[in-house]
Protein backbone atom coordinates (compact mmCIF):
# COMPACT_ATOMS: atom_id res chain seq x y z
CA UNK A 1 0.00 0.00 0.00
CA UNK A 2 2.65 2.47 0.78
CA UNK A 3 4.30 2.07 -3.13
CA UNK A 4 1.09 3.73 -4.30
CA UNK A 5 1.15 6.63 -2.11
CA UNK A 6 4.38 7.42 -3.04
CA UNK A 7 2.74 8.77 -6.27
CA UNK A 8 0.38 11.39 -4.76
CA UNK A 9 1.27 14.74 -5.12
CA UNK A 10 1.45 17.30 -2.41
CA UNK A 11 0.99 20.53 -3.41
CA UNK A 12 2.25 23.79 -1.75
CA UNK A 13 0.98 27.43 -1.99
CA UNK A 14 4.45 28.62 -2.67
CA UNK A 15 5.31 26.12 -5.96
CA UNK A 16 6.21 28.23 -8.85
CA UNK A 17 3.69 26.23 -11.20
CA UNK A 18 3.51 27.08 -15.00
CA UNK A 19 1.87 25.35 -18.24
CA UNK A 20 3.40 23.27 -20.89
CA UNK A 21 0.17 22.82 -23.67
CA UNK A 22 -2.26 22.75 -25.02
CA UNK A 23 -0.96 24.52 -27.76
CA UNK A 24 2.96 23.46 -27.59
CA UNK A 25 4.39 21.79 -30.56
CA UNK A 26 6.13 18.89 -28.14
CA UNK A 27 2.69 17.64 -26.82
CA UNK A 28 2.07 16.65 -30.31
CA UNK A 29 -1.72 18.00 -30.12
CA UNK A 30 -4.21 19.81 -27.46
CA UNK A 31 -2.23 18.18 -23.86
CA UNK A 32 -1.47 20.49 -20.72
CA UNK A 33 0.92 19.48 -18.44
CA UNK A 34 1.28 21.74 -15.09
CA UNK A 35 4.82 21.84 -14.26
CA UNK A 36 5.82 22.76 -10.93
CA UNK A 37 9.28 24.31 -11.52
CA UNK A 38 12.19 24.54 -9.45
CA UNK A 39 14.49 26.62 -11.04
CA UNK A 40 14.96 24.51 -15.03
CA UNK A 41 14.52 21.24 -12.58
CA UNK A 42 10.92 20.02 -12.61
CA UNK A 43 9.21 18.67 -9.39
CA UNK A 44 6.04 17.15 -10.52
CA UNK A 45 4.28 17.15 -13.61
CA UNK A 46 0.27 16.85 -13.59
CA UNK A 47 -1.29 16.12 -16.93
CA UNK A 48 -4.76 17.56 -18.03
CA UNK A 49 -6.30 15.80 -20.86
CA UNK A 50 -9.86 16.04 -22.14
CA UNK A 51 -8.93 19.08 -24.30
CA UNK A 52 -9.69 16.84 -27.55
CA UNK A 53 -12.74 14.45 -25.98
CA UNK A 54 -15.26 13.33 -28.53
CA UNK A 55 -17.65 11.21 -26.79
CA UNK A 56 -16.48 8.39 -28.88
CA UNK A 57 -17.59 6.22 -26.61
CA UNK A 58 -21.21 7.84 -26.32
CA UNK A 59 -21.68 8.07 -29.71
CA UNK A 60 -20.88 4.14 -29.91
CA UNK A 61 -24.62 3.96 -28.40
CA UNK A 62 -26.15 5.35 -30.98
CA UNK A 63 -24.37 3.78 -33.82
CA UNK A 64 -24.91 0.20 -35.80
CA UNK A 65 -21.99 -2.03 -35.22
CA UNK A 66 -21.26 -1.14 -39.24
CA UNK A 67 -20.77 2.43 -38.31
CA UNK A 68 -18.45 2.10 -35.03
CA UNK A 69 -15.96 1.12 -37.38
CA UNK A 70 -15.45 4.71 -39.14
CA UNK A 71 -15.54 6.35 -35.29
CA UNK A 72 -12.53 3.90 -33.76
CA UNK A 73 -10.05 5.54 -36.66
CA UNK A 74 -10.55 8.71 -35.14
CA UNK A 75 -8.29 7.77 -31.46
CA UNK A 76 -5.43 6.31 -32.47
CA UNK A 77 -5.37 7.93 -35.99
CA UNK A 78 -1.80 6.45 -36.88
CA UNK A 79 -2.75 3.12 -36.49
CA UNK A 80 -6.39 3.23 -37.72
CA UNK A 81 -6.20 0.06 -39.20
CA UNK A 82 -6.02 -2.02 -35.50
CA UNK A 83 -8.20 0.20 -33.85
CA UNK A 84 -11.25 -0.88 -36.38
CA UNK A 85 -9.63 -4.54 -36.45
CA UNK A 86 -10.72 -4.40 -32.76
CA UNK A 87 -14.17 -3.79 -33.01
CA UNK A 88 -14.45 -6.21 -36.01
CA UNK A 89 -12.56 -9.10 -33.82
CA UNK A 90 -15.07 -8.37 -30.97
CA UNK A 91 -17.98 -8.83 -33.17
CA UNK A 92 -17.05 -11.71 -35.30
CA UNK A 93 -16.24 -13.50 -32.26
CA UNK A 94 -19.66 -12.15 -30.17
CA UNK A 95 -21.47 -14.04 -33.57
CA UNK A 96 -19.19 -16.53 -33.67
CA UNK A 97 -18.39 -16.20 -37.71
CA UNK A 98 -15.17 -17.57 -39.14
CA UNK A 99 -13.33 -14.65 -41.74
CA UNK A 100 -12.04 -16.45 -44.45
CA UNK A 101 -8.01 -17.20 -44.15
CA UNK A 102 -7.54 -14.24 -46.97
CA UNK A 103 -8.94 -11.49 -44.74
CA UNK A 104 -6.66 -12.73 -41.47
CA UNK A 105 -3.83 -12.48 -44.30
CA UNK A 106 -4.84 -9.11 -45.45
CA UNK A 107 -5.67 -7.90 -42.25
CA UNK A 108 -2.35 -8.70 -40.72
CA UNK A 109 0.04 -7.36 -43.40
CA UNK A 110 -2.18 -3.97 -42.97
CA UNK A 111 -1.44 -3.85 -39.40
CA UNK A 112 1.85 -4.34 -39.86
CA UNK A 113 2.33 -1.84 -42.49
CA UNK A 114 0.25 0.93 -40.59
CA UNK A 115 2.85 -0.04 -37.91
CA UNK A 116 5.98 0.86 -39.36
CA UNK A 117 4.63 3.63 -40.96
CA UNK A 118 3.03 5.15 -37.31
CA UNK A 119 7.02 4.16 -35.74
CA UNK A 120 8.24 6.20 -38.67
CA UNK A 121 5.78 9.13 -37.99
CA UNK A 122 6.94 9.03 -34.15
CA UNK A 123 10.47 8.83 -35.30
CA UNK A 124 10.16 11.91 -37.32
CA UNK A 125 8.86 13.90 -34.40
CA UNK A 126 11.23 12.39 -31.89
CA UNK A 127 14.16 13.67 -33.57
CA UNK A 128 12.19 16.65 -34.37
CA UNK A 129 11.58 17.08 -30.31
CA UNK A 130 15.75 16.98 -29.54
CA UNK A 131 16.10 19.58 -32.35
CA UNK A 132 17.22 17.31 -35.27
CA UNK A 133 14.76 18.33 -37.97
CA UNK A 134 16.37 16.24 -40.36
CA UNK A 135 15.04 13.29 -39.24
CA UNK A 136 11.42 14.98 -39.72
CA UNK A 137 12.44 15.13 -43.76
CA UNK A 138 13.61 11.55 -43.92
CA UNK A 139 11.09 9.68 -42.08
CA UNK A 140 7.80 11.17 -43.91
CA UNK A 141 10.01 10.32 -47.30
CA UNK A 142 9.66 6.74 -46.44
CA UNK A 143 6.02 7.18 -45.23
CA UNK A 144 5.02 8.59 -48.13
CA UNK A 145 5.24 5.20 -49.57
CA UNK A 146 2.97 3.27 -47.39
CA UNK A 147 0.51 6.11 -47.61
CA UNK A 148 0.72 5.61 -51.69
CA UNK A 149 0.31 1.44 -51.32
CA UNK A 150 -3.28 2.36 -48.40
CA UNK A 151 -4.82 5.02 -50.78
CA UNK A 152 -4.62 3.25 -53.83
CA UNK A 153 -5.97 -0.05 -52.66
CA UNK A 154 -8.45 1.35 -50.00
CA UNK A 155 -8.98 5.25 -50.97
CA UNK A 156 -7.81 7.03 -47.76
CA UNK A 157 -3.83 7.16 -46.57
CA UNK A 158 -4.67 8.24 -43.06
CA UNK A 159 -8.12 7.09 -41.79
CA UNK A 160 -8.97 4.21 -43.55
CA UNK A 161 -11.97 2.39 -42.91
CA UNK A 162 -10.90 -0.38 -44.22
CA UNK A 163 -12.25 -3.46 -42.26
CA UNK A 164 -15.90 -4.21 -42.26
CA UNK A 165 -17.78 -6.67 -39.58
CA UNK A 166 -17.07 -10.41 -40.98
CA UNK A 167 -14.30 -9.30 -43.35
CA UNK A 168 -13.17 -6.12 -45.53
CA UNK A 169 -14.88 -3.33 -47.43
CA UNK A 170 -13.39 -4.35 -50.63
CA UNK A 171 -10.64 -6.74 -52.00
CA UNK A 172 -6.68 -5.28 -52.64
CA UNK A 173 -5.88 -3.80 -55.56
CA UNK A 174 -4.23 -5.67 -57.96
CA UNK A 175 -0.96 -3.88 -57.56
CA UNK A 176 -0.71 -4.34 -53.42
CA UNK A 177 1.39 -7.52 -53.68
CA UNK A 178 3.97 -6.31 -55.80
CA UNK A 179 4.14 -2.44 -54.29
CA UNK A 180 4.38 -4.06 -50.66
CA UNK A 181 7.20 -6.07 -51.84
CA UNK A 182 8.98 -2.77 -53.57
CA UNK A 183 8.18 -1.24 -50.38
CA UNK A 184 10.08 -3.77 -48.34
CA UNK A 185 12.89 -3.83 -50.33
CA UNK A 186 13.32 -0.28 -50.49
CA UNK A 187 12.51 0.19 -46.76
CA UNK A 188 15.64 -2.50 -45.52
CA UNK A 189 18.30 -0.13 -47.46
CA UNK A 190 16.62 3.03 -45.73
CA UNK A 191 15.85 1.80 -41.76
CA UNK A 192 20.14 2.05 -41.53
CA UNK A 193 20.10 5.76 -42.44
CA UNK A 194 17.91 6.29 -39.43
CA UNK A 195 20.89 5.01 -37.12
CA UNK A 196 23.10 6.43 -39.05
CA UNK A 197 21.47 10.09 -38.85
CA UNK A 198 20.23 9.63 -35.13
CA UNK A 199 20.40 6.59 -33.20
CA UNK A 200 24.34 6.84 -33.34
CA UNK A 201 24.57 10.62 -32.69
CA UNK A 202 25.99 11.53 -29.52
CA UNK A 203 24.17 14.63 -28.66
CA UNK A 204 20.64 12.63 -29.03
CA UNK A 205 23.04 9.73 -27.42
CA UNK A 206 24.04 11.53 -24.77
CA UNK A 207 20.27 13.29 -23.82
CA UNK A 208 18.69 9.68 -24.09
CA UNK A 209 20.38 7.21 -22.40
CA UNK A 210 19.97 6.85 -18.98
CA UNK A 211 16.62 9.40 -19.01
CA UNK A 212 13.78 8.78 -17.58
CA UNK A 213 13.87 5.99 -15.96
CA UNK A 214 10.83 2.93 -15.78
CA UNK A 215 11.18 -0.01 -14.11
CA UNK A 216 9.48 -3.15 -14.77
CA UNK A 217 7.45 -3.18 -12.17
CA UNK A 218 6.15 0.68 -12.69
CA UNK A 219 5.46 -0.67 -16.09
CA UNK A 220 3.26 -3.55 -15.30
CA UNK A 221 1.40 -1.22 -12.35
CA UNK A 222 0.54 1.69 -14.71
CA UNK A 223 0.10 -0.70 -17.60
CA UNK A 224 2.45 0.70 -19.95
CA UNK A 225 1.98 -1.09 -22.77
CA UNK A 226 4.11 -1.44 -26.21
CA UNK A 227 6.91 -0.62 -26.90
CA UNK A 228 7.08 1.86 -24.35
CA UNK A 229 6.39 -0.97 -21.31
CA UNK A 230 8.88 -3.63 -23.59
CA UNK A 231 11.54 -1.17 -23.40
CA UNK A 232 11.32 -1.56 -19.55
CA UNK A 233 11.53 -5.39 -20.01
CA UNK A 234 7.56 -5.96 -19.56
CA UNK A 235 6.54 -8.93 -22.01
CA UNK A 236 3.16 -7.75 -22.87
CA UNK A 237 3.24 -8.28 -26.80
CA UNK A 238 -0.51 -8.86 -27.48
CA UNK A 239 0.63 -10.40 -30.53
CA UNK A 240 2.92 -12.91 -29.39
CA UNK A 241 1.23 -14.04 -26.13
CA UNK A 242 -2.99 -14.07 -27.24
CA UNK A 243 -2.52 -14.17 -31.60
CA UNK A 244 -5.49 -13.43 -33.30
CA UNK A 245 -5.73 -12.58 -37.26
CA UNK A 246 -2.62 -14.43 -38.90
CA UNK A 247 -0.28 -14.11 -35.94
CA UNK A 248 -0.44 -17.32 -34.95
CA UNK A 249 1.34 -18.77 -38.36
CA UNK A 250 4.03 -16.32 -38.59
CA UNK A 251 7.71 -16.36 -36.70
CA UNK A 252 8.30 -13.16 -35.22
CA UNK A 253 10.05 -12.54 -31.75
CA UNK A 254 9.07 -10.44 -28.92
CA UNK A 255 10.98 -7.43 -28.72
CA UNK A 256 12.61 -6.42 -25.34
CA UNK A 257 14.96 -3.75 -23.91
CA UNK A 258 15.18 -4.26 -19.77
CA UNK A 259 17.16 -0.73 -19.52
CA UNK A 260 13.69 1.31 -19.30
CA UNK A 261 15.28 4.49 -20.76
CA UNK A 262 14.44 6.69 -23.19
CA UNK A 263 17.21 4.72 -25.31
CA UNK A 264 15.75 1.88 -24.65
CA UNK A 265 12.21 2.84 -26.18
CA UNK A 266 13.57 4.49 -28.61
CA UNK A 267 15.55 1.26 -29.83
CA UNK A 268 12.54 -1.12 -29.27
CA UNK A 269 10.76 1.36 -32.02
CA UNK A 270 13.65 0.84 -34.19
CA UNK A 271 13.57 -2.99 -34.00
CA UNK A 272 10.16 -3.48 -34.26
CA UNK A 273 10.08 -1.66 -38.02
CA UNK A 274 12.63 -4.58 -38.75
CA UNK A 275 10.21 -7.46 -37.25
CA UNK A 276 7.46 -6.19 -38.86
CA UNK A 277 9.11 -6.30 -42.28
CA UNK A 278 9.62 -9.98 -41.45
CA UNK A 279 6.28 -10.46 -40.86
CA UNK A 280 4.99 -8.92 -43.77
CA UNK A 281 7.49 -10.87 -46.15
CA UNK A 282 6.52 -14.12 -44.42
CA UNK A 283 2.86 -13.48 -45.73
CA UNK A 284 2.87 -11.62 -48.60
CA UNK A 285 3.40 -14.61 -51.35
CA UNK A 286 1.63 -16.47 -49.58
CA UNK A 287 -2.34 -14.57 -49.35
CA UNK A 288 -4.81 -17.80 -50.22
CA UNK A 289 -7.03 -17.09 -52.93
CA UNK A 290 -10.92 -16.77 -51.85
CA UNK A 291 -14.07 -14.53 -50.63
CA UNK A 292 -12.69 -10.91 -48.99
CA UNK A 293 -16.08 -11.55 -46.30
CA UNK A 294 -17.85 -13.99 -44.87
CA UNK A 295 -21.55 -14.11 -45.42
CA UNK A 296 -23.19 -11.62 -43.19
CA UNK A 297 -26.59 -10.61 -42.24
CA UNK A 298 -26.87 -6.62 -43.17
CA UNK A 299 -28.61 -5.61 -39.98
CA UNK A 300 -25.81 -7.50 -37.11
CA UNK A 301 -27.50 -7.68 -33.65
CA UNK A 302 -25.11 -9.31 -31.44
CA UNK A 303 -26.50 -12.27 -28.67
CA UNK A 304 -26.88 -10.47 -25.20
CA UNK A 305 -24.13 -10.39 -23.48
CA UNK A 306 -20.39 -8.83 -23.34
CA UNK A 307 -17.75 -9.08 -25.45
CA UNK A 308 -13.74 -8.38 -25.09
CA UNK A 309 -11.28 -8.49 -27.59
CA UNK A 310 -7.87 -6.84 -27.76
CA UNK A 311 -5.13 -6.27 -30.02
CA UNK A 312 -1.50 -4.86 -30.32
CA UNK A 313 -1.66 -1.28 -31.98
CA UNK A 314 1.59 0.69 -32.56
CA UNK A 315 1.03 2.05 -29.26
CA UNK A 316 0.13 -0.52 -27.04
CA UNK A 317 -2.62 -2.86 -26.27
CA UNK A 318 -6.13 -2.03 -27.40
CA UNK A 319 -9.16 -3.47 -25.82
CA UNK A 320 -12.60 -2.93 -27.18
CA UNK A 321 -15.47 -3.98 -24.53
CA UNK A 322 -19.09 -4.55 -25.95
CA UNK A 323 -22.09 -5.36 -23.99
CA UNK A 324 -24.76 -5.60 -25.73
CA UNK A 325 -28.37 -6.08 -25.16
CA UNK A 326 -29.69 -8.14 -28.36
CA UNK A 327 -31.08 -4.54 -29.89
CA UNK A 328 -28.57 -3.48 -33.41
CA UNK A 329 -26.81 -0.79 -31.41
CA UNK A 330 -24.19 -1.55 -28.37
CA UNK A 331 -25.74 -0.95 -24.84
CA UNK A 332 -22.12 0.25 -23.75
CA UNK A 333 -18.43 0.24 -25.71
CA UNK A 334 -15.69 0.81 -23.49
CA UNK A 335 -11.99 1.44 -25.48
CA UNK A 336 -9.04 0.43 -23.33
CA UNK A 337 -6.64 2.75 -25.06
CA UNK A 338 -2.94 2.89 -24.73
CA UNK A 339 -1.98 5.90 -25.11
CA UNK A 340 -4.13 6.93 -21.74
CA UNK A 341 -2.25 3.94 -19.28
CA UNK A 342 1.02 5.33 -21.44
CA UNK A 343 0.74 9.38 -20.32
CA UNK A 344 0.29 8.93 -16.70
CA UNK A 345 3.67 7.33 -15.92
CA UNK A 346 5.42 10.60 -16.92
CA UNK A 347 5.24 12.45 -13.33
CA UNK A 348 7.04 9.23 -11.84
CA UNK A 349 9.33 8.64 -14.76
CA UNK A 350 10.25 12.95 -15.68
CA UNK A 351 10.20 14.50 -12.12
CA UNK A 352 13.47 15.41 -11.10
CA UNK A 353 14.59 16.13 -14.41
CA UNK A 354 14.97 19.66 -16.77
CA UNK A 355 12.00 20.90 -18.54
CA UNK A 356 13.96 19.58 -21.81
CA UNK A 357 14.58 16.58 -20.86
CA UNK A 358 10.39 15.79 -20.37
CA UNK A 359 10.40 16.63 -23.77
CA UNK A 360 12.46 13.58 -25.01
CA UNK A 361 10.71 11.73 -22.25
CA UNK A 362 7.28 12.54 -23.31
CA UNK A 363 8.24 12.03 -27.08
CA UNK A 364 9.53 8.39 -26.18
CA UNK A 365 6.59 7.36 -24.72
CA UNK A 366 4.69 8.05 -28.22
CA UNK A 367 1.93 9.79 -27.32
CA UNK A 368 -0.98 10.48 -29.42
CA UNK A 369 -3.76 12.99 -27.78
CA UNK A 370 -6.83 11.82 -29.48
CA UNK A 371 -6.31 8.05 -28.02
CA UNK A 372 -6.46 9.51 -24.34
CA UNK A 373 -9.61 11.93 -24.92
CA UNK A 374 -11.16 10.03 -27.15
CA UNK B 1 44.55 7.30 -18.78
CA UNK B 2 42.14 9.96 -18.33
CA UNK B 3 43.35 12.21 -21.14
CA UNK B 4 43.33 9.55 -23.65
CA UNK B 5 39.63 8.30 -22.66
CA UNK B 6 38.84 12.24 -23.48
CA UNK B 7 40.10 12.58 -26.53
CA UNK B 8 38.62 9.23 -27.35
CA UNK B 9 35.36 10.78 -26.76
CA UNK B 10 35.42 13.82 -28.88
CA UNK B 11 37.19 12.14 -31.48
CA UNK B 12 34.05 9.40 -31.54
CA UNK B 13 31.43 12.00 -31.21
CA UNK B 14 32.93 13.91 -34.17
CA UNK B 15 32.56 10.73 -36.05
CA UNK B 16 29.36 9.75 -34.93
CA UNK B 17 28.28 13.33 -36.08
CA UNK B 18 30.29 12.97 -39.61
CA UNK B 19 27.77 9.68 -40.05
CA UNK B 20 24.80 12.08 -39.94
CA UNK B 21 26.27 14.61 -41.94
CA UNK B 22 27.24 11.97 -44.58
CA UNK B 23 24.29 10.79 -45.19
CA UNK B 24 22.58 14.83 -45.50
CA UNK B 25 25.38 14.76 -47.99
CA UNK B 26 24.89 12.35 -50.10
CA UNK B 27 21.31 13.33 -50.75
CA UNK B 28 22.46 17.33 -50.94
CA UNK B 29 24.49 16.43 -53.91
CA UNK B 30 22.21 14.12 -55.60
CA UNK B 31 18.78 15.98 -56.75
CA UNK B 32 17.53 13.25 -58.64
CA UNK B 33 16.90 11.27 -55.34
CA UNK B 34 14.92 14.22 -54.40
CA UNK B 35 11.17 12.60 -53.92
CA UNK B 36 8.98 16.22 -53.34
CA UNK B 37 6.43 17.26 -55.75
CA UNK B 38 5.56 20.77 -56.40
CA UNK B 39 2.32 20.80 -55.46
CA UNK B 40 0.04 23.28 -57.16
CA UNK B 41 2.49 23.55 -60.10
CA UNK B 42 2.06 19.69 -61.29
CA UNK B 43 -1.60 19.65 -60.83
CA UNK B 44 -1.79 18.88 -64.52
CA UNK B 45 0.16 15.56 -64.39
CA UNK B 46 -0.77 14.79 -61.05
CA UNK B 47 -1.73 10.76 -60.70
CA UNK B 48 -4.81 9.99 -58.08
CA UNK B 49 -5.85 6.90 -57.26
CA UNK B 50 -8.36 5.22 -58.81
CA UNK B 51 -10.22 4.22 -55.47
CA UNK B 52 -9.65 7.80 -53.86
CA UNK B 53 -12.47 8.64 -51.52
CA UNK B 54 -13.03 12.33 -53.13
CA UNK B 55 -16.59 12.61 -52.84
CA UNK B 56 -20.03 11.17 -53.51
CA UNK B 57 -21.29 11.44 -56.67
CA UNK B 58 -23.86 9.51 -58.77
CA UNK B 59 -23.42 7.77 -62.14
CA UNK B 60 -24.56 9.30 -65.03
CA UNK B 61 -24.46 7.75 -68.68
CA UNK B 62 -24.39 9.95 -71.80
CA UNK B 63 -28.57 9.89 -71.81
CA UNK B 64 -28.36 12.06 -68.48
CA UNK B 65 -30.17 9.01 -66.68
CA UNK B 66 -28.84 7.24 -63.37
CA UNK B 67 -30.60 4.11 -61.41
CA UNK B 68 -30.65 5.27 -57.94
CA UNK B 69 -34.55 4.53 -57.30
CA UNK B 70 -34.57 6.88 -54.13
CA UNK B 71 -34.79 3.42 -51.64
CA UNK B 72 -33.26 5.57 -49.25
CA UNK B 73 -30.72 2.98 -47.70
CA UNK B 74 -27.71 5.09 -48.20
CA UNK B 75 -29.24 7.44 -45.54
CA UNK B 76 -30.30 4.97 -43.27
CA UNK B 77 -26.40 3.68 -43.07
CA UNK B 78 -24.83 7.42 -43.09
CA UNK B 79 -23.70 7.78 -39.81
CA UNK B 80 -23.66 11.49 -39.39
CA UNK B 81 -26.74 11.84 -41.63
CA UNK B 82 -24.87 13.99 -44.81
CA UNK B 83 -26.93 12.35 -47.00
CA UNK B 84 -31.09 13.09 -47.65
CA UNK B 85 -33.14 11.92 -50.03
CA UNK B 86 -36.31 14.15 -50.79
CA UNK B 87 -37.96 11.48 -53.13
CA UNK B 88 -41.74 11.98 -54.70
CA UNK B 89 -44.49 9.20 -55.09
CA UNK B 90 -46.42 9.36 -59.09
CA UNK B 91 -48.41 7.16 -60.83
CA UNK B 92 -46.79 5.47 -63.76
CA UNK B 93 -48.83 4.69 -67.23
CA UNK B 94 -49.70 1.39 -66.12
CA UNK B 95 -51.35 3.34 -63.55
CA UNK B 96 -48.98 1.30 -60.28
CA UNK B 97 -47.20 4.13 -57.78
CA UNK B 98 -43.77 4.79 -58.26
CA UNK B 99 -41.23 6.48 -56.11
CA UNK B 100 -38.88 9.00 -58.00
CA UNK B 101 -36.06 10.41 -56.42
CA UNK B 102 -36.43 14.13 -56.60
CA UNK B 103 -33.17 15.43 -54.72
CA UNK B 104 -30.00 13.35 -53.57
CA UNK B 105 -28.77 15.48 -51.47
CA UNK B 106 -24.88 15.14 -50.18
CA UNK B 107 -23.33 17.50 -47.65
CA UNK B 108 -19.79 17.21 -48.00
CA UNK B 109 -18.94 19.05 -45.03
CA UNK B 110 -20.23 16.41 -43.19
CA UNK B 111 -19.39 13.55 -44.46
CA UNK B 112 -16.83 11.11 -42.56
CA UNK B 113 -15.62 8.98 -45.80
CA UNK B 114 -16.39 6.05 -44.22
CA UNK B 115 -17.93 4.41 -47.77
CA UNK B 116 -20.98 2.99 -45.98
CA UNK B 117 -23.13 4.27 -48.35
CA UNK B 118 -21.32 2.84 -51.19
CA UNK B 119 -21.25 -0.22 -49.85
CA UNK B 120 -24.54 -0.84 -49.12
CA UNK B 121 -26.54 1.27 -52.43
CA UNK B 122 -28.42 -2.23 -53.82
CA UNK B 123 -28.93 -0.27 -57.30
CA UNK B 124 -24.88 0.60 -57.97
CA UNK B 125 -26.08 3.89 -58.35
CA UNK B 126 -23.23 5.99 -56.39
CA UNK B 127 -19.55 6.02 -56.03
CA UNK B 128 -16.28 8.09 -55.24
CA UNK B 129 -15.46 10.88 -57.46
CA UNK B 130 -11.73 11.47 -57.17
CA UNK B 131 -11.98 15.43 -56.99
CA UNK B 132 -9.67 16.46 -53.46
CA UNK B 133 -10.27 20.22 -54.12
CA UNK B 134 -13.06 21.41 -52.18
CA UNK B 135 -11.98 24.83 -50.54
CA UNK B 136 -14.53 26.71 -50.36
CA UNK B 137 -15.21 30.17 -49.24
CA UNK B 138 -18.82 29.52 -48.45
CA UNK B 139 -19.72 26.45 -46.21
CA UNK B 140 -23.16 26.10 -48.43
CA UNK B 141 -21.73 25.43 -51.82
CA UNK B 142 -20.01 22.07 -49.84
CA UNK B 143 -23.83 20.87 -49.77
CA UNK B 144 -24.45 19.31 -53.05
CA UNK B 145 -26.88 17.73 -54.80
CA UNK B 146 -25.99 14.69 -56.94
CA UNK B 147 -28.78 13.69 -59.48
CA UNK B 148 -28.02 16.38 -62.57
CA UNK B 149 -30.49 18.80 -63.15
CA UNK B 150 -33.41 16.96 -65.21
CA UNK B 151 -31.82 13.42 -65.01
CA UNK B 152 -34.09 10.41 -64.81
CA UNK B 153 -34.12 6.85 -63.94
CA UNK B 154 -32.65 4.15 -66.43
CA UNK B 155 -35.20 1.35 -66.44
CA UNK B 156 -32.70 -1.42 -66.94
CA UNK B 157 -31.99 -1.47 -62.89
CA UNK B 158 -32.30 -5.37 -62.27
CA UNK B 159 -29.85 -5.88 -65.26
CA UNK B 160 -27.29 -3.65 -62.77
CA UNK B 161 -28.00 -5.63 -60.27
CA UNK B 162 -27.09 -9.29 -61.75
CA UNK B 163 -24.03 -7.27 -62.91
CA UNK B 164 -22.86 -6.60 -59.51
CA UNK B 165 -23.50 -9.82 -58.12
CA UNK B 166 -21.70 -11.44 -60.80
Amino acid sequence: MEEVFQDIIIKHSDDYIINMGPQHPSTHGVLRFELCLLGETVKYIIPHCGYIHRGIEKMCEKNTYQQIIHLTDRFDYLSAHMNNEAVCLAVENALEVEVPERVKYIRTILAELNRIASHQLWWCAFGMDLGALTTFFYGLRDREYILDIFEESFGSRLLHSFNYPGGLMHDLHPNFQQKVKDFIKYFRKKLPEYDQLLTGNIIFQQRSIGMGYMSKEDAISYGVTGPSGRGSGFKCDVRKHHPYSAYSKVDFKEILYTEGDTFARYKARIDEMWESMNIIEQLIDNIPAGDYTAKMKPIIKLPVGDYFQRVETARGELGCYIVSDGNKNPLRVKFRTPNFSNLFIINKIASGNKIADLVAISGSLDLVIPDIDR
Amino acid sequence: MNIFKYFGEVFGAIRSLWAGMRVTGYYSIRPGKVVTQQYPENRKKLVIADRFKGEVIMKHDSNNQHTCNGCGICELNCPNGSIEIISNKITNAEGKSERIIDKHIYHLSMCTFCSLCIKTCPSNSITWGQDFEHAMFDRNKLTKVLNQPGSSIRKEIKEVKETKEA
